[in-house]
C-alpha cells in the first residue's frame, strides 16, 4: 500500500423486512450521516463518495446512484457506483479505501445498501432469460447441492449446520441493528424449522432485509484529525484484496473456491498474518447459509481442508468461550440486505477494531479479518484492519 | 398509494414497471438449443483445454476462446449433487417435495441443473445414473422445456472417484 | 527509455497503451455478450502481443437494465477467462469510470497492467422507457419521459439563452456524420451540408433526426499500463496526466441545463487548460450537448469544426452510441491518435446519467 488508510466512521441502519418509513434516499442518509457523525465530520469534509449495491433490479430504479447523488451530498463531488454481485458491499470500501491509499483523496464515504422490499428481490433474481436453464428452487436451490457435496467430502455430521445457525442468532441478540432477535433459537428449534432445500432448514438460510452501511475512510492525517475531535480511535487497513473467477468451468471446486484460498493469501501476506486462528482476534465473514461457516473456515484457513466443522462443533467461532469468534454481529444470517451485506461485515471488524461493537464486542481486537463474497462463490473481497498503524 | 395509518403522509406508491426484451442466444448456443429441438445434447468444445461444455455460451470461460464445433452427447449421465425442494417457488408448479440436481452427462465436462422425477425423494443420492426423458417430438422446441426431467436409468451408481473432480 | 510527463494527481504515471472496439451496428442478434467481447479482448491484448496472464487488475462498465437480467457482468467475464483467479472488479456505469477505478488502482504500484472493458447493447429493449428509470423513482420516473424529450428541453434552454441555433445542431452533425466516413467502425457516416439536414422534420422539437445519436449495439476495451512497463508495451503510450469526474444533482429544475458545472470543475482538476488541445473526443449523444461541453472545458465553440481543436474526429457518440462503452471509447479514440503519433496532446470525456448529469474529463499527452 502506497499511503496508510484508516476508517475513522462508522454508520449503520436498523435491518428490517421493510423499512417503510424511507425512501431509498432517506436509508441511504440515515447510514451516511451516522457515519459522518461517528467521524466528527460533515458532507462538506468529504471528497468523494463510492457506493454499491446488487443488481438495480432490486429497487426498479436504474443506477440509482445519480438520483442518490443530493442525498449523499456528493454534488459536484466525483461518485463511483460499484457492482460485483454479493460482495459489492466489500469490493465498494475496497475501491474507496484505494481512493485514499492512492494518494487522490483525503477523506472518501463509502456507502452500501439495499431496499429489497422496494421491488421484489426473488422475482429480480429469476427474470425468465429465454436460452438460459430455469433457476429451480432460488439461491437456497444453487447452494444446497454445493453444500451436501461439501458435507459428503468433509464426512460433517448433520448437525453443524445448525449449530452455526443458533451460535449467530444467539449473537445477533447482542445487535440492536441485526434484522432478526430470535431469542428462543435452539437446535430444536432450528430442526424443527422446515427443510426448504434439504439439507437446509428454514432457519439455517439468511433473511430479505432493508438497510445500509456506511464508512468514512481516512488518511493519516484525516485519521489523526478524527481522532483528536473524537476520542474515538481509528482502525488502520493492514490488508486489501479482490479475486474472481469464472461461474462455471469445468473442473471447478466450487465448495473450496481458488479465487476465495488466493484472495486470502494475498491479504494475509500484506497483514503479515502465518496463522489466521491465531493471529486474527475476531472475523466477520459472509455465510448466508449455515454451512458455509465451517466451508469459508477452511477456505480462509483457519484450519486444514475438511476440518472446518471440527472448529465450528467445538464452538471455537463462538463469541460464549471460543477463541476466534465469527460473525459477533449475527451476521448475514441475522440481517441481509444483500448490497449492504458484505459492507456490514467490512463495518463489523472496524467496530470491533475500534472496540466500539458494543455488547458484542470482543476484548482485546487487535486484529480483524472482514471477507465477502457473491455471485456463485466466484467473487471474493476481503480486508484486514488493525488497531496499529500497518 | 397507501397512507400511514393516522397521518397524512404519503409511504408508498405503487409504479408497474414493464420491460420487454429481444434476447440473442448467440452463435454458440444455436447448435444448442436446435439440438433440443431435435431431441439431442449438443455441446462445444474448447480449442485449448478440449473440455466439453453444454449449454455453450460463447466461450471457454477458463481460457477465454471461442469453445468450437458441436459435440453430441449421450441423453444419460450423473447425479453429481443434489438438493430436496420443499417449498413452492413462484412459477414452479411442480409438485413437492422435488429434486433440484446438478447432473453431468456422459462425455460433458460440466453438469447442469435439472429435475429428477420418477424416484421418491428420499431415494435420490449423489452418483444416481439418470436418463432425460423428453417431451414428445411435436412438442419440442430450441428450449431446455424439451427436456421434461430426468429419471433414474437402473445403472448401477457411479463411483464417487469418477464424478467428485466436478462437484 | 524516455520519461513520461509527470501527471497531475496520482503517484505514478499510467497510459493508455492499446484500444479496441466492436463495429458498431444498430442491431447486432448474430452474438450474445460474450460473443460481442470476445474479439474486442482478443484485440486489445493482441496489439501488445500479450496475453491475458500478462494483466494485472481488470474492471468492467456494464448495466443490467440494457440486458434484461440482473448480473449481466458476471457472464461476460468469461470473455476474459479469469483463470487462474485475477483481481477485478465491476462499476454500474459507463466503462470509462471502469478505466478511473483501474487508473486509481495501478497507482498503488503492487500491479502494471489494466484490462478495462464496456459493452451495452441499445437493440435489446426499449431505451425510451429504459432510461426514464434513472430518473426520480417517486415523481419523475413514473411519468417515462424519454431521453430524446429531456435532450429536447436542453436544447430549446440553449435556444432560449441566444447561446445557439438550431443551425449549430445540425452543423454539429453534419460535421459528426462526414468525421464518420473516416471511422470504420462507425453506423452513422454522411456528407451532407447543415442546410440539407435543417430541412428534416422535428423529432421532438428543437431536436431533428440528425441531433440525435443512433441506437447502437456495440463493445470497446483498453489496456492501461503503468511506468515503464507502457513504454514495453507501446512505443508512444498515451499518458493519463490528468483525469477527474464529478456528479451533479439529478432534479432536473435544480439545474441550469445550458451548462455543465461538473464537466468544468473535472476539466479544472484535470488539467485541461494547461496546455493545447488539439483533438477532444466528446460523449456528446444529442448534437446540441457539444456546445456545452465545449464551453465547460473552456475550448472555442464552433459547430463547424474550424478551430485548432479536432473536435469529435472519430464521428462521437452520434456516428456511434454503444451505450456503457461509449465513453471508453472516446479515451480510446483520443488516446489513439497519441499512441499512433498524430498528435500528443488530446483531451477525452465521458458522461453518464440524464442530460449530462455525471461527466469525466481525462487529459492524454504523448512523451
Amino acid at each position: 500500500m502506497a499511503e496508510r488508510c484508516a476508517v475513522i466512521g462508522v454508520g449503520q441502519t436498523k435491518c428490517a423486512s421493510k423499512r417503510l418509513d424511507v425512501s431509498v434516499a432517506g436509508l441511504v442518509r440515515e447510514a451516511a450521516l451516522r457515519a459522518l457523525d461517528d467521524a466528527g465530520l460533515t458532507f462538506a469534509d468529504i471528497d468523494a463518495v463510492v457506493i454499491g449495491k446488487a443488481p438495480d433490479m432490486f429497487e426498479g430504479v436504474m443506477m440509482p446512484e445519480l438520483y442518490l447523488a443530493p442525498a449523499l451530498g456528493a454534488v459536484g463531488k466525483p461518485m463511483l457506483r460499484v457492482h460485483t454481485a454479493g460482495s459489492v458491499g466489500g469490493s465498494t470500501a475496497l475501491v474507496a479505501a484505494h481512493l485514499v491509499t492512492a494518494g487522490i483523496h483525503q477523506r472518501v464515504l463509502t456507502v452500501a445498501f439495499e431496499k429489497q422490499s422496494d421491488s421484489d428481490a426473488m422475482w429480480a433474481l429469476s427474470v425468465p432469460q429465454p436460452f438460459a436453464a430455469p433457476l429451480l428452487a432460488g439461491a437456497g436451490g444453487y447452494f444446497a447441492p454445493i453444500i451436501r457435496a461439501y458435507m459428503r467430502r468433509s464426512g460433517a455430521p448433520d448437525h453443524v449446520g445448525m449449530k452455526v445457525a443458533v451460535k449467530d442468532r444467539l449473537h445477533a441478540l447482542k445487535n440492536p441493528y441485526a434484522h432478526l432477535h430470535l431469542p428462543d433459537i435452539s437446535m430444536k428449534v432450528v430442526e424443527d424449522s422446515v427443510v426448504i432445500w434439504d439439507p437446509l432448514h428454514y432457519l439455517e438460510s439468511c433473511p430479505s432485509s432493508d438497510g445500509a452501511a456506511a464508512m468514512v475512510l481516512g488518511s493519516e492525517q484525516a485519521a489523526a484529525a478524527s481522532q483528536a475531535a473524537t476520542g474515538r480511535r481509528p482502525a488502520w487497513v493492514h490488508g486489501m484484496a479482490m479475486r474472481s473467477e469464472p461461474t462455471m468451468f469445468a473442473g471447478r471446486d466450487q465448495v473450496n473456491p481458488q479465487a476465495g484460498r488466493d484472495c486470502a493469501a494475498d491479504v494475509y501476506r500484506q497483514a503479515g498474518v502465518t496463522k489466521p486462528r491465531a493471529d486474527f482476534d475476531c472475523a466477520e465473514v459472509y455465510v448466508p447459509f449455515s454451512w458455509y461457516e465451517p466451508m469459508w473456515l477452511e477456505n480462509l484457513g483457519f484450519c486444514e481442508e475438511g476440518q472446518g466443522w471440527r472448529l465450528t462443533d467445538e464452538g471455537a467461532t463462538s463469541m460464549d468461550g471460543g477463541d476466534i469468534p465469527w460473525n459477533c454481529s449475527g451476521g448475514v444470517l441475522s440481517s441481509n440486505p444483500i448490497g449492504a451485506s458484505g459492507m456490514l461485515r467490512f463495518l463489523e471488524v472496524a467496530l470491533q477494531v475500534r472496540g466500539e461493537a458494543g455488547e458484542h464486542q470482543v476484548d482485546g481486537v487487535r486484529r480483524a479479518l472482514g471477507q465477502a463474497y457473491g455471485g456463485g462463490s466466484q467473487f471474493f473481497a476481503m480486508w484486514v484492519l488493525g488497531t496499529e498503524k500497518p | 398509494m397507501a397512507d400511514r395509518p393516522g397521518s397524512d403522509q404519503v409511504t408508498t406508491l405503487d409504479t408497474p414497471i414493464r420491460l420487454d426484451y429481444h434476447f440473442s442466444a448467440g452463435a454458440a448456443a444455436t447448435p444448442y438449443l436446435r439440438g433440443l429441438a431435435e431431441g439431442k445434447f449438443v455441446g462445444q468444445r474448447c480449442p485449448v483445454c478440449r473440455k466439453v461444455y453444454i449449454p455453450p455460451r460463447g466461450s471457454c470461460p477458463t481460457d477465454g476462446v471461442a469453445t468450437e464445433g458441436a459435440e453430441v452427447l449421450a441423453d444419460k449421465g450423473t447425479v453429481t449433487t443434489y438438493c430436496v425442494v420443499n417449498v413452492p417457488f413462484a412459477g414452479q408448479s411442480i409438485e413437492i417435495p422435488y429434486i433440484c440436481a446438478q447432473v453431468l452427462l456422459d462425455g460433458a465436462d460440466i453438469s447442469f441443473m435439472s429435475l429428477i422425477q420418477e424416484i421418491p425423494a428420499d431415494q435420490v443420492r449423489m452418483g444416481l445414473r439418470v436418463e432425460a426423458v423428453w417431451v414428445p417430438p411435436e412438442e419440442r422446441g430450441p428450449t431446455l422445456a424439451s427436456v421434461e426431467y430426468f429419471r433414474p436409468n437402473g445403472e448401477p451408481d457411479a463411483d464417487y472417484d469418477s464424478y467428485k473432480a466436478y462437484l | 527509455m524516455p520519461a513520461a510527463p509527470a501527471p497531475r494527481q496520482g503517484r505514478r504515471p499510467v497510459a493508455v497503451v492499446s484500444f479496441a472496439q466492436a463495429p458498431n451496428v444498430r442491431r447486432d442478434t448474430a452474438h450474445n455478450e460474450v460473443e460481442l467481447l470476445l474479439p474486442v479482448i482478443g484485440e486489445v491484448l493482441g496489439n501488445l502481443g500479450i496475453t491475458k496472464d500478462d494483466i494485472g487488475f481488470i474492471c468492467s462498465g456494464s448495466t443490467d437494465y440494457l440486458i434484461g437480467g440482473p448480473f449481466s457482468f458476471v457472464a461476460a467475464l468469461d470473455a476474459v477467462g479469469v483463470w487462474p483467479p485475477k483481481s477485478e472488479s465491476h462499476v454500474e456505469m459507463d466503462a470509462a469510470w471502469a478505466l478511473y477505478e483501474a487508473w486509481v488502482r495501478l497507482q498503488e504500484g503492487d500491479v502494471d497492467t489494466a484490462l478495462v472493458y464496456g459493452f451495452g447493447k441499445s437493440s435489446m429493449g426499449d431505451l425510451g422507457k429504459i432510461l426514464a428509470l434513472q430518473l426520480d423513482p417517486y415523481v419523475m420516473a413514473p411519468l417515462w419521459p424519454d431521453p430524446v424529450s429531456l435532450a429536447a428541453l436542453q436544447a430549446r434552454a440553449l435556444l432560449d439563452h441566444g447561446l445557439a441555433t438550431e443551425r449549430d445542431f445540425a452543423e454539429v452533425a453534419a460535421r459528426s456524420r462526414r468525421s464518420a466516413l473516416d471511422n470504420p467502425k462507425a453506423q452513422v457516416a454522411y456528407d451532407r451540408s447543415a442546410d440539407d439536414l435543417l430541412g428534416e422534420d422535428y423529432v421532438v422539437a428543437p431536436l431533428r433526426r440528425h441531433a440525435l445519436p443512433p441506437l447502437t449495439d456495440g463493445a470497446a476495451a483498453v489496456m492501461l499500463a503503468a511506468g515503464d512497463r507502457a513504454f514495453e508495451l507501446c512505443e508512444r503510450p498515451a499518458w493519463i496526466t490528468g483525469i477527474d469526474h464529478r456528479v451533479e444533482t439529478h432534479a432536473l429544475g435544480a439545474r441550469d441545463l445550458t451548462s455543465s458545472p461538473s464537466t468544468a470543475k473535472a476539466a479544472e482538476v484535470a488539467g485541461v487548460s494547461a496546455g493545447p488541445v488539439e483533438v477532444v473526443e466528446l460523449h456528446a449523444p444529442f448534437a446540441p450537448q457539444e456546445l456545452v461541453l465545449c464551453r465547460a472545458l473552456g475550448l472555442p465553440v464552433d459547430p463547424t469544426g474550424a478551430g485548432s481543436t479536432s473536435v469529435n474526429p472519430s464521428g462521437g457518440p452520434l456516428a456511434a452510441n454503444a451505450l456503457m462503452a461509449g465513453g471508453l471509447i472516446r479515451i480510446g479514440e483520443a488516446a489513439a491518435r497519441i499512441i499512433d503519433g498524430r498528435v500528443s496532446r488530446v483531451v477525452a470525456h465521458a458522461t453518464s446519467g440524464p442530460v449530462l448529469q455525471q461527466n469525466l474529463v481525462a487529459v492524454l499527452e504523448g512523451a
